[in-house]
C-alpha cells in the first residue's frame, strides 16, 4: 500500500525557538513569527520546527527576503536554495503556508499568522528546505526533451513556424522546472516511481506539440502507458499551485487527446 | 522513490524502468470516459422509468413491463455499461494505492471477476423476467 503517514524518522517535533528580531529596536511592531522545518542529516534527529522572529520593517517584502535574512542574521545553517530572486529560474520552491510556490514570488503580506515553510512535499530531504530532485531530473531527461529531427536544418537561417504554430507552445515554454506541481499532485505522491507527474508532462507536452519537432509519434510512444501519463486523474492540484500561473493539468488533457485521436 | 534509494542503478535507468506498457491504457481511459457519458441517460431512464415509474407494481407488472423489448435492451445496457464503468475506476483505484504486486495483481483480478459475475447474474435476471422464467 501506499504509505499515508510519515515514517517515524520522518515524523516534525517542536523545535527551537529564536529569541525576537535582532537589531531590531525593543518596541517593534511588525514582527511576524516564520517556522521553518529543520533536518540535518547528520544529526540523526527526527526533523523539527524552528521558530523565527522576524521585523517585517527591517525586512524585504518576499519570503524568500525574509530567508535571506535570517541566514545572514540569525541562523547562518538554514539550508534553502535560490538564486535568481525573480521567478526565473525555479530554485526556491518549497511549500508556504499549504501552498507549494516559490518564495521569491511570495509576498509575506498574504500570509495570515505565522509563516509556514516546510520542503516540498513527498520529497526526500537533502536538507532543511532542500529536497532531493534526482528522480524528477531523470524523469526529465528521459521525455528527452530537445528538437528531434530528421530533415536537415535550413542553411538560410532557423526552422520556421508559422504565428499559429508557435502560439501552440504558449503556457508551455514559460514553465520554469520549480516542480511545484508535481510536488502537490497526490498521484505523483503515491506513484513517482511510474509517473512522470505534471512537470514533466507539461514539458513532454511543449515538444510534441512543437511542430518543428519530427519525433511527435516516437514521443507519445513512450507516453503510452497506464502509469507514465495516465495516472493524471484531473485532480488539478498541479495548475492551482503553479506560481507561473500555467495550466498543466491542460497540457496532460491535450496530451491524451493527441493519443485517442492518434488510436481512432 | 525511498524503496529504492540503496540502489546502484543510474537514476535514468530506474526513471525508464521496464518502458511503456503500450498496453491499450487509451483504450482503458477511453472506455471510462464512453461509458460514464452513456450512464448519464442510462441511469436517469433506470431511475425514472424503471424505479420510480414501477413503483407501484406488482411482479406481474413489472414482468411484463420488462418484457418489452425496449425495456429490456436498455436495462441490458445500463447493467452491462455500470459494472464495465465500475471495474475500469476500481482497477484505477486499485494502481493507484495497491503497490505490492501480488496484492494489486489478485485485487485486480478479483474486481474484473466480480465486474463480470455480478453483470452476468444481472443479465441473467433481466433474461429470466422478461423471457418469463
Amino acid at each position: 500500500m501506499v504509505e499515508f503517514a510519515l515514517p517515524p524518522n520522518s515524523r516534525i517535533k517542536p523545535g527551537k525557538t529564536w529569541p525576537g528580531p535582532q537589531g531590531a529596536s525593543k518596541g517593534a511592531a511588525n514582527v511576524k513569527a516564520f517556522r521553518i522545518y529543520r533536518w540535518d542529516p547528520e544529526s540523526g534527529a527526527n526533523p523539527t520546527l524552528d521558530t523565527f522572529h522576524i521585523d517585517l520593517d527591517d525586512c524585504g517584502p518576499m519570503v524568500l527576503d525574509a530567508l535571506i535574512k535570517i541566514k545572514n542574521e540569525i541562523d547562518p545553517t538554514l539550508t534553502f536554495r535560490r538564486s535568481c530572486r525573480e521567478g526565473i529560474c525555479g530554485s526556491c520552491a518549497m511549500n508556504i503556508d499549504s501552498d507549494n510556490t516559490l518564495a521569491c514570488l511570495k509576498p509575506i503580506s498574504e500570509v495570515k499568522g505565522s509563516v509556514d515553510i516546510y520542503p516540498l512535499p513527498h520529497m526526500p530531504v537533502v536538507k532543511d528546505l532542500v529536497p532531493d530532485l534526482t528522480h524528477v531530473y531523470a524523469q526529465y531527461e528521459m521525455i528527452q526533451p530537445w528538437m528531434k529531427t530528421d530533415t536537415p536544418a535550413p542553411t538560410s537561417g532557423e526552422r520556421l513556424q508559422s504565428p499559429e504554430e508557435r502560439a501552440k507552445l504558449d503556457g508551455l515554454w514559460e514553465c520554469v522546472l520549480c516542480f511545484c506541481c508535481s510536488t502537490a499532485c497526490p498521484s505523483y505522491w503515491w506513484n513517482a516511481e511510474r509517473y512522470l507527474g505534471p512537470a514533466i508532462l507539461l514539458q513532454a507536452a511543449r515538444w510534441v506539440f512543437d511542430s518543428r519537432d519530427e519525433a511527435t509519434g516516437e514521443r507519445l510512444d513512450m507516453l503510452d502507458d497506464p502509469f507514465r501519463m495516465y495516472r493524471c486523474h484531473t485532480i488539478m492540484n498541479c495548475t492551482a499551485t503553479c506560481p507561473k500561473g500555467l495550466n498543466p493539468g491542460k497540457a496532460i488533457a491535450d496530451l491524451k487527446v493527441a493519443m485517442f485521436e492518434r488510436a481512432v | 522513490m525511498s524503496n529504492n534509494s540503496r540502489s546502484m542503478q543510474s537514476a535514468l535507468g530506474r526513471a525508464r524502468g521496464l518502458g511503456a506498457a503500450k498496453a491499450d491504457a487509451v483504450g482503458h481511459w477511453s472506455a471510462q470516459r464512453i461509458t460514464a457519458v452513456a450512464l448519464v441517460p442510462l441511469a436517469l431512464w433506470f431511475v425514472f422509468a424503471g424505479v420510480i415509474g414501477n413503483i407501484d407494481s406488482d411482479h406481474a407488472a413489472f414482468r411484463a413491463w420488462i418484457a418489452q423489448p425496449i425495456n429490456a435492451t436498455l436495462m441490458m445496457l445500463f447493467i452491462f455499461t455500470s459494472f464495465h464503468h465500475g471495474a475500469l475506476g476500481m482497477i484505477v483505484v486499485l494502481e493507484d494505492y495497491v503497490h505490492a504486486p501480488a496484492a494489486k495483481h489478485i485485487t485486480i483480478m478479483l474486481a474484473k471477476m466480480a465486474a463480470a459475475a455480478g453483470g452476468l447474474f444481472c443479465a441473467i435476471s433481466v433474461l429470466t423476467l422478461a423471457l418469463g422464467g
